[in-house]
């Protein structure tokens, strides 16, 4: 049997890696920028975390569980934080916390006008949709790659990579949440004559809150979900506590660290369902 | 007299939805020929409003009927450009509202046109007071200003007490008022209202239609309204225009269009209603000319009159047409030369020139005489003969 070749080879590679050096290259200062003024917020509030001592933490995570989502949640967020401090984890939970919220912050900083975006312009929604089914479907190992090319090591290629994972949720449910503000309310907003950014700030945000919010939610998920991928590329926290622990086949920490995680991942889940129920009330009354 | 100022104004106005629409209205004359859906197939377009031409005047009540998909919710739309109208002209006070760069649209919406819509729209997030605010919000009328004028509105429309309550604890018919209230409270000289009230239950719509009749004579407004119910158009109405298709086949006042259809569609759609709840006095009634003499005329002349039109009864005016009774037939063939004042009956029946089909049947069951039409100071405007009425039920 003759073994068929494919007559051309494209290297599709080459030629983005190239590119890739060739912004590295000539926008070295753009990007030094970026990786300073992200490193700056990361830092601030990963030493706020880290400073507020633990029981006032505590106690402020559990009075806005109660107020938020009831009885239940602020007693499960006692109970999980207090074990994450006594498995000795405490530090690296709220670096842990500090990257996400950064990451989070971001992703809404950038989510949300593009949500905006897709929902007024049909056709911007046609272009972004294939880019962000790709920013999630590419396993996230790949883009690890020219995180590192153009942010160099540490927490901030980690946020980067973080951010282009969880942003798509936050983008997709602003634009479905714009989109889905019932037509007639839209058209009653046009007939007394609204312009189109009071149209946006009194009528299609405020109804589209509690999609926006279940994509607050999700994104905040997705972050948590990549900590232990960010951490490859030298992010800390309970990330590189697992990456450590598998890298050692450590049962003990992997397993600490990994409850560590699904804790922080289920209050916040928990508090920001509280929020998105309450919004729900105040505008559907359901 | 009722002022004739044309307020609306819509020039052969077409609505057609899709890629290219103007193309159909250039070629009109081949697509004519296709329905809905082989227009759709072959060019992706749906054709909403077809050459609509209508005027409405201040202070009307211009209602438009169709059924659902004859494209009079698309032609009230295009009335302030929700919908942007493919070809023709929509005058507003007599300027052209087609061509307005969209700022000066957006004054004229806030400023001259209010809108009411079927499910209400109301912004469920805000407080009822809020809600009726919002015209003026966006306007940037400063909050206590804007507050003390929604208060009055929902005074208007017997919402007082409930403004700080949010639309979902109200029932449908106050979230209408209000829809209403909000359409109000920028004082605007149209008010487009889209089925307005079709999402009510009937008893409660019956009542809001009464009550918007009765608002309507305390705050003059030009309404244009929308709606698929034939009786509530007839309820309301000055004018109505039914459409079908896309285009208008008949416009008239609701005895117009009860008593002559114009078209098969539009006779079909009135035949089954009970006219005796909607034609008045002077839609059926004859003029004075055939049933009025004058005492100084002569018993010959005044029975020569009486043979000529058939008449068993006439009635006696003074110069200036007031009512001064009623004369029998047989009184004047008996009399010689003048008229007997003797004669002149002064119990006769009459009626104002609105009153109900339904009470003048009633009416004239108790009495052979004819029913004088007359005005506030007895002038007689027609007559309601048993003649009339038989040919009003049957024709």
């Amino acid at each position: 049997m003759g073994e068929l070749t494919f007559p051309v080879r494209i290297p599709l590679g080459r030629w983005a890696e190239t590119l890739i050096m060739w912004v590295t290259d000539n926008f070295e200062s753009t990007f030094d920028g970026i990786t300073k003024t992200v490193n700056v917020i990361l830092v601030k509030i990963d030493a706020f975390f880290n400073w507020v001592p633990w029981p006032i933490m505590i106690a402020a995570v559990v009075g806005i569980a109660w107020l938020v989502s009831g009885k239940k949640t602020a007693l499960f967020s006692a109970v999980s934080l207090f074990l994450l401090g006594a498995f000795g984890l405490w530090s690296e939970g709220m670096s842990t916390i500090a990257l996400v919220t950064t990451s989070v912050f971001i992703s809404v900083l950038f989510g949300l006008p593009l949500g905006i975006l897709a929902a007024k312009s049909d056709r911007f929604d046609a272009v972004l949709r294939p880019i962000l089914d790709g920013m999630q479907t590419i396993p996230s190992f790949v883009y690890l790659i020219p995180a590192i090319m153009l942010f160099g090591i540490g927490n901030v290629p980690g946020v980067m990579a973080t951010v282009i994972f969880s942003l798509p949720p936050m983008v997709r449910l602003t634009n479905l949440g714009i989109r889905q503000v019932d037509a007639e309310v839209v058209e009653a907003g046009l007939a007394f004559g609204s312009t189109p950014w009071q149209l946006l700030l009194k009528i299609q945000l405020p109804l589209a809150l509690p999609a926006i919010m279940t994509g607050v939610n999700q994104t905040v998920m997705m972050a948590l979900s990549m900590v232990v991928v960010a951490a490859m590329i030298g992010a800390g926290g309970l990330g590189y506590k697992i990456l450590y622990s598998i890298q050692r086949v450590n049962l003990a920490v992997g397993l600490e660290s990994g409850l560590g995680i699904l804790f922080i991942a289920m209050i916040l889940d928990r508090i920001l369902q509280g929020v998105t129920k309450k919004q729900q009330k105040v505008i559907f009354r359901e | 007299m009722k002022s004739q100022v044309n307020r609306i104004e819509c020039a052969n106005l077409w609505k057609i939805f899709g890629p290219n629409p103007r193309r159909i209205i250039d070629d009109w004359g081949r697509y004519s020929k296709y329905n809905k859906t082989e227009l759709m197939q072959r060019t992706g377009c749906v054709v909403g409003v077809k050459d609509v031409s209508f005027t409405v005047s201040a202070g009307e009540i211009f209602v438009i009927m169709g059924l659902s998909g004859s494209g009079k919710s698309t032609l009230l739309r295009c009335i302030n450009r929700l919908h942007e109208p493919t070809r023709g002209k929509v005058f507003i006070d007599g300027e052209d509202i087609t061509s307005l760069p969209k700022k000066t649209l957006r004054e004229l919406r806030r400023k001259k046109i209010g809108m009411v819509f079927q499910h209400f729209a109301l912004l469920p997030h805000r407080k009822v007071i809020d809600n009726v605010a919002y015209g003026l919000e966006i306007q940037g009328i400063d909050k206590k200003t804007r507050h003390s004028m929604a208060l009055e509105v929902l005074e208007l429309v017997g919402l007082k007490g409930w403004e700080h309550q949010y639309p979902h604890e109200l029932s449908g018919g106050m979230q209408q008022r209000v829809g209403l209230a909000r359409a109000l409270a920028p004082n605007p000289e149209i008010l487009l209202m889209d089925e307005a009230f079709s999402a009510l239950d009937p008893l409660i719509r019956r009542q809001m239609q009464d009550e918007f009749i009765k608002l309507l004579k305390v705050v003059k407004k030009t309404i244009v309204f929308v709606t698929h119910d034939l009786h509530e158009a007839l309820r309301i109405a000055t004018r109505i225009a039914i459409m079908k298709g896309g285009s208008i086949d008949q416009i008239g006042t609701p005895a117009e269009i009860v008593l002559h259809p114009k078209t098969k569609y539009v006779a079909e759609f009135v035949q089954d209603l009970p006219r005796a709840k909607f034609v008045t006095a002077q839609d059926i009634m004859e003029p004075p000319s055939k049933w009025a003499v004058s005492a100084n005329q002569t018993t010959e002349e005044i029975a020569c009159k009486m043979d000529n039109e058939n008449l068993w009864y006439a009635y006696v005016v003074d110069e200036n047409r007031r009512i001064r009774g009623v004369i029998d037939y047989r009184t004047v063939v008996d009399g010689n030369g003048h008229l007997d004042p003797n004669n002149i009956m002064k119990d006769f029946p009459q009626e104002r020139q609105h009153t109900f089909l339904e009470k003048l049947i009633k009416r004239a069951a108790k009495t052979s005489i004819p029913i004088a039409v007359t005005d506030e100071n007895l002038r007689l405007l027609g007559v309601v003969s048993r003649e009339c009425l038989l040919d009003a039920l049957i024709s």
